[in-house]
């Protein structure tokens, strides 16, 4: 027999309670408003920029090369460049980085030198990216004499984006929890053949995730190529990485700061393709995370 | 309420100080009445001398001389804190794993002294395998998880043999037999805590550790696993921790009592045969403790 | 203090246990009384309230039965259990005796005395004082005094010896007392088992302290 108090139980909130519990929505909704004003801004910038360049927007403008007219200036050989600038600055960056953090976190002796080197490198992944591109042209393109090539342009964004990818992937590494760790090494295990079993392949999520957050960022990457040439007139396809080149955002840069008007419908336009490309990444990450999470 | 009349388990001739105090000052007020260091007559395959161990500046365990017999198991106990852990990782270097510990004393395993300088951990850990607390499998499917401390470790013969006499030894093959490529992790506490006997099994070691390897399991998968490793016990020598007295007292051949001082420095208070230890212990200490007078 | 509850428990069946012992004792004192004193209601009670005696035996076992169960002891507190289990029996079957004497008492109240009662009255004092003497060795974990309690069974068995030769010598004189004197005799030979019942319990009380049971006092007769 359910058992009534005389005088009623109030749970009702009331009172004290009822006052915190009307903050915490408050609170709540106060949230909600901080986040919608940075939607807010997205939606609007994406729809002045497809408003601005959807008219531009045709297959003809992505297989046209740039020109003097607008409307034939076309994106082909920037998306050519881009490519061939993602392509090898991944092959460059990538090993150098997941190595680089590998040893941080499984091998190096934990002594002072090390944490020298790990503030070294958070320090790096804040440095500008046009001091990369001042690098860049020093030592790849004036030094080495690669010029204003792909080959130079790979190399400097691989700088640029190692620092953050390190860190990344140092995280990945750092999240595999030690009892997978101690379960290798109790069954006669060396270090390496843990790390190369069981570690990577656990922490292979959050690298890619950091590294295809870290190829997104150089997607976009405008005043380090600027820096090192890439801002130039290219009517031909790329076929070898010491050409050459520019990608698209220079190329937005480029129309963007042409007298004539109509150039910014291709500036939009251009500006479309890149996002898409970009939002595309980083979808990508997200799906990648989310589903070795459920694992 | 009123005062407790103890008296009639208290003689007044007899020298015991009241065991109210015994919680503060757990410091030997006396030599123990019979030597606690006993070395059982049988063949013994680990033989501990003056075992002392440092985290840093802070000792954790002081000279314990003891040796494991053959083919039995032997319990360590003692409240939590007192380096019954530290004791057992030291059985089979996985201590060495962690930055700035230090080590004092012989560890013999079959005469030679484990912690010499020539020797590798890696061998050692291929001939003594361990099981931890919380289940660990690796996130890989069964047969791998069995098969991962085989390959590693060199084993050309045929795998799927190993695997399924591993997977018997560990009383699991029935249960898991039909799809030996499922996920370790789906499946449950006890079965998991079995894969990973199974697997350290299937590196044919000398030694299983156990450190407390039901303590996250149900009563059920616990008694399992008691059952398992009397089973075991036959062809291998297993140390196992716990912190449950009736487990010990089910489950072990020898036990040893280990008890921090005042320092923190857990030193081997009583060590003999369980019926001896748990019927008729002779230090007071150990009585208290095992009685549950105290922590 | 940790397991107060267990430890309070642990008190209260050892309490039981010599709360039976003090039963036994007046068992053991009103029979031999009811004998002397040819005093058959005093016999008939002896006889009725070996009931009671039972009935404690067996609540002290089930509450033994109850912390083992529910508590798990350990080392001495499991040995105080075991001793207690053990004990109650040895008090119980004491028990038995001093009923068997009562119920002789009742048969011989009705005969004239075959002889004055001098040497069964002593063995009684002594088997008693045997008993006390055990019970308070338990409550103090004094092993030294059980031993010393446990030699006092050669006086007791001495005692036997001169009682059945005495009534022996009856009735080979007069058979005619041939029934009295077999009565007697059963009279002693149960204060002699009751004695070394006692003994049982002093080498239960050893155990208790030093770990190990072993005879005491190995019978010279």
């Amino acid at each position: 027999m359910a058992i009534a108090d005389s005088q009623a139980t109030v749970l009702r909130a009331s009172g004290a309670v009822a006052r915190r519990q009307a903050v915490s929505r408050a609170a709540g909704w106060v949230l909600l408003a901080a986040s919608l004003i940075g939607v807010a801004i997205l939606i609007f910038l994406a729809y002045d920029t497809v408003r601005e360049g959807a008219s531009r927007l045709s297959w003809r403008f992505v297989t046209n090369y740039p020109s003097r007219f607008a409307d034939q200036a076309g994106l082909r050989s920037s998306i050519l460049g881009s490519a061939w600038v993602m392509g090898l600055t991944v092959v460059v960056a990538f090993p150098v980085a997941i190595g680089t953090a590998i040893w941080i976190e499984e091998f190096a002796p934990k002594n002072a030198l090390l944490t020298v080197i790990k503030l070294n490198l958070a320090n790096l992944a804040g440095v500008p990216s046009i001091i990369y591109g001042i690098l860049g042209l020093a030592i790849f393109a004036r030094y080495f004499g690669l010029g204003p090539s792909i080959m130079t342009g790979a190399l400097t964004l691989s700088l640029m984006i190692i620092p953050m990818t390190v860190i990344a992937a140092e995280e990945a590494i750092r999240q595999v929890p030690q009892s997978i760790r101690d379960g290798s090494l109790a069954l006669g295990a060396s270090h390496w053949q843990t790390v190369r079993h069981h570690v990577l392949p656990a922490a292979l999520p959050g690298i890619m995730t950091g590294v295809i957050l870290a190829v997104a960022r150089a997607a976009g990457e405008t005043a380090a190529l600027i820096m090192v040439g890439a801002f130039t007139f290219i009517a031909f396809d790329n076929t070898s990485p010491f050409e050459d080149f520019t990608t698209v955002p220079v190329q937005i840069y480029n129309w963007t700061i042409r007298p004539q008007a109509d150039f910014r419908h291709n500036a939009a336009a251009a500006i479309i393709v890149l996002m898409v490309a970009v939002l595309s990444l980083n979808l990508l990450a997200a799906v990648i995370r989310e589903r070795f999470r459920r694992d | 309420m009123a005062e407790l009349d103890t008296s009639i388990l208290r003689p007044p001739t007899m020298e015991r100080p009241d065991v109210r105090d015994a919680g503060a000052a757990l410091a030997p007020s006396r030599e123990p009445a019979v030597d606690a260091i006993l070395r059982p007559s049988e063949p013994a395959l680990f033989s501990l001398t003056d075992l002392s161990f440092w985290y840093g500046h802070k000792q954790v365990l002081a000279n314990i001389s003891m040796s494991f017999p053959m083919n039995k198991v032997t319990a360590l106990i003692g409240p939590s804190g007192c380096g019954k852990s530290t004791l057992l990782r030291c059985l089979n270097r996985m201590n060495d794993l962690i930055r700035g510990v230090r080590v004092a004393g012989r560890v013999e395993y079959r005469g030679q002294d484990i912690y010499a300088r020539d020797i590798d951990p890696v061998e050692v850990r291929r001939r003594i395998g361990m099981v931890f607390q919380k289940p660990n499998p690796f996130p890989k499917s069964i047969y791998e998880n069995a098969a991962f401390g085989a390959r590693v470790n060199g084993y050309r013969g045929n795998m799927d043999e190993l695997v399924e006499r591993s997977l018997r030894q560990a009383a699991l093959w029935d249960e898991v037999k039909d799809d030996l490529k499922q996920i370790g992790l789906a499946l449950s506490g006890g079965q998991q805590q079995r894969l990973c006997i199974a697997r350290a099994l299937a590196v044919q070691p000398d030694v299983i550790l156990m450190d407390e390897p039901c303590s996250a399991l149900d009563p059920i998968a616990t008694l399992k696993i008691e059952d398992l490793i009397r089973e075991l016990v036959n062809e291998f020598t297993i140390i196992i921790v716990t912190h449950n007295m009736q487990q010990a007292a089910r489950v072990s051949d020898y036990t040893a009592f280990v008890l921090a001082d005042e320092a923190g420095a857990g030193h081997l208070i009583e060590y003999g045969t369980t019926h001896d230890l748990f019927t008729t212990p002779k230090d007071r200490r150990t009585e208290e403790y095992i009685t549950g007078r105290f922590g | 203090m940790t397991r107060t509850a267990f430890e309070q428990q642990l008190v209260e069946i050892q309490e039981e246990m010599l709360l039976l012992g003090t039963m036994v004792d007046s068992a053991i004192e009103r029979s031999i009384t009811a004998l002397k004193e040819r005093d058959v209601d005093l016999a008939r009670h002896v006889i009725a309230d070996d009931a009671r005696v039972n009935r404690k035996r067996y609540e002290i076992e089930e509450r033994c039965l109850e912390l083992i169960a529910r508590q798990q002891p350990l080392a001495g507190d499991l040995r105080a259990i075991v001793s207690v289990l053990y004990i109650i029996v040895d008090l119980e079957r004491m028990a038995d005796h001093a009923e068997g004497i009562a119920k002789i008492a009742v048969m011989l109240a009705d005969e004239p005395p075959l002889k004055p009662y001098i040497d069964i009255p002593r063995m009684a004092e002594v088997a008693r004082h045997m008993l006390t003497s055990s019970l308070e060795a338990f409550k103090d974990r004094d092993p030294a005094r059980a031993r010393a309690v446990c030699n006092l069974d050669d006086e007791v068995d001495a005692l036997y010896d001169q009682v059945y030769r005495e009534l022996l010598t009856y009735m080979v004189n007069d058979p005619k007392t041939i029934e009295r004197a077999t009565h007697l005799t059963w009279v002693a030979h149960n204060l002699e088992r009751i004695a070394d019942r006692v003994t049982n319990v002093c080498e239960r009380v050893v155990y208790l302290v030093e770990g190990k049971i072993s005879e005491l006092n190995v019978s010279t007769y």
